[in-house]
């Protein structure tokens, strides 16, 4: 390990420990905040439990369908809009004002007309998620080298070929960013639609256990999703690493 | 001539959401989703009901205490990070996980700290907003040639002078590009506070609209956020645009 890499784990590890003494010697209320070694025994007991099983596999079940339902039909938004020149022009300037709107705002709405079902978190899911695959897939498509078509004439490559041999892997990043985002996303919409108001889900039972003063489960709870949600992005991210170093070691 | 073009297209969409919109109504039905001529009525009649100035009024107080914080804060983490090297080098990892955790989750722990009232929403904004203005703040100030920092050495100003005379003018526009998405999150922070265990604000109007069946009265709240967020960012990216070109 680096002495950087070394420096974090122990800045890490001194911020844990201090709340953890702070919580022990009862200078953090724990009606408050719980010890943090309290936090991981209360989520053992309750994965142990199996009492969260069922809203563990709606959860992420719903993130994962929300994700992949805004990844294909974001990329094919995204490169049925690059085909039309007119419609992206006038598309711009919803792009950009697009993540600046709190388009959550809309959950309600979508309960008013849905009711309580799952329909209202997953349109609030992908109507917050696709938007970023869409512009990654205009931005990837942007960036596909000019050469490209005529490498693609010279080789007398159909137009199905030089769509999977050419560009796509000269957009690759920029989806990979795409796709980033829309976990990402997914991931925040989800969670926030269950906490807000949804009739199940881990969202949902942060919500209660705060409701109910159950701290324990509470924190357990949390707990789980700030590493589920760590765990993803740290995945995504070697993969981006990876991706990155594979392309300037093809370029070198 | 391709401006006036661009311009009308735009336009046409808008006028396709609201027919979209119509749609909608006809398929829901009149509780769900009333139709768009009724709602503009009524939002031109409610927009100055003390009602709404009231909780108009408490969101924007939310919203500036929120945005001074997020700012105050994010900019003091983003210079230190950006200025000092290791320390820059140990904190990014950690602030780049912590910008892509779920906030949302964290806000029983922040009600628990912070209580119900106005503290709470505001903390919960501000969370939300240190994250990126720090970034950004870090990256721009990364990004000043040393030998601005070596000049500012020659002229031996101190570190404060360092920091207002040089660091900040230089790394302006980035800096404010931190500001407008701090901007941005900020806002959605207030509301989703507002939306859970509150009474007062835009975002519990929304939920309170729901649990009623007053679609009319959500979708106005509704609209009147998209405009001001719109709007607001919209001034940010021209003041951004401006400093860029200097």
């Amino acid at each position: 390990m680096t002495r950087v890499g070394l420096i974090r784990l122990v800045v890490i590890a001194a911020l844990i420990g201090a709340l953890e003494l702070a919580c022990r010697t009862g200078l953090i209320d724990h009606r408050i905040i719980i010890a943090p070694s309290e936090m991981a025994s209360a989520l053992w007991t309750l994965l142990a439990s199996g009492s969260l099983d069922a809203d563990i596999a709606r959860t992420l079940g719903l993130i994962g369908l929300v994700t992949a339902l805004s990844i294909v039909l974001g990329f094919a938004a995204g490169v049925a809009i690059h085909a039309l020149p007119r419609l992206r022009e006038a598309l711009d300037p919803f792009f950009a004002t697009y993540y600046a709107v709190p388009v959550f705002i809309f959950y309600p709405v979508l309960i008013a007309i849905f009711g309580l079902t799952l329909m209202p978190i997953v349109l609030i899911g992908v109507s917050t998620a696709i938007v970023a695959m869409i512009i990654a897939t205009l931005n990837g498509l942007d960036r596909v080298p000019r050469v490209l078509g005529k490498v693609a004439r010279v080789h007398r490559l159909g137009r199905i070929a030089t769509a999977l041999q050419l560009q796509l892997p000269a957009a690759a990043p920029y989806l990979f960013t795409g796709i980033k985002l829309a976990v990402s996303y997914g991931f925040i919409a989800v969670i926030a639609a269950e906490f807000i108001l949804s009739p199940a889900g881990l969202g949902r039972d942060i919500a209660d256990a705060y409701a109910d003063f159950n701290n324990r489960r509470m924190y357990a709870l949390i707990l789980f999703l700030l590493v589920v949600a760590t765990l993803v992005n740290a995945v995504l991210h070697s993969l981006d690493m990876r991706f990155a170093a594979r392309r300037s070691g093809g370029r070198a | 001539m391709s401006t006036a073009r661009r311009t009308a297209d735009t336009l046409l969409l808008l006028a396709g959401l609201v027919v979209f919109w119509e749609i909608l109504h006809r398929a829901a039905g009149e509780t769900a989703m009333p139709a768009p001529l009724p709602t503009f009525a009524y939002l031109l009649h409610n927009l100055t009901t003390p009602r709404f100035i009231a909780n108009l009024t408490t969101t924007g107080l939310e919203l500036g205490y929120a945005l001074l914080l997020a700012y105050g804060i994010g900019l003091a983490i983003g210079v230190w990070l950006g200025a000092h090297r290791l320390s820059g080098a140990v904190g990014e990892p950690i602030l780049v996980s912590l910008y892509s955790l779920p906030k949302i989750t964290l806000y029983p722990v922040v009600l628990l700290i912070f209580g119900l009232g106005i503290s709470g929403k505001v903390a919960f904004g501000a969370l939300h907003g240190v994250l990126p203005v720090a970034l950004l703040t870090m990256g721009a100030i990364r990004a000043i040639p040393p030998v601005y920092l070596r000049a500012a050495r020659a002229l031996q100003l101190s570190p404060w002078q360092t920091i207002t005379i040089v660091l900040l003018p230089a790394a302006l526009p980035e800096v404010f590009t931190g500001l407008r998405i701090g901007f941005t999150v900020t806002l959605l922070g207030v509301l989703l506070g507002e939306m859970f265990a509150s009474k007062e604000g835009l975002g519990a109007m929304i939920i309170d609209a729901l649990q009623l069946v007053q679609g009319e009265e959500m979708m106005t709240v509704a609209i009147v956020l998209f405009a001001f967020a719109a709007l607001a960012n919209g001034l940010l990216f021209f003041v951004e645009h401006r400093l860029r070109r200097v």
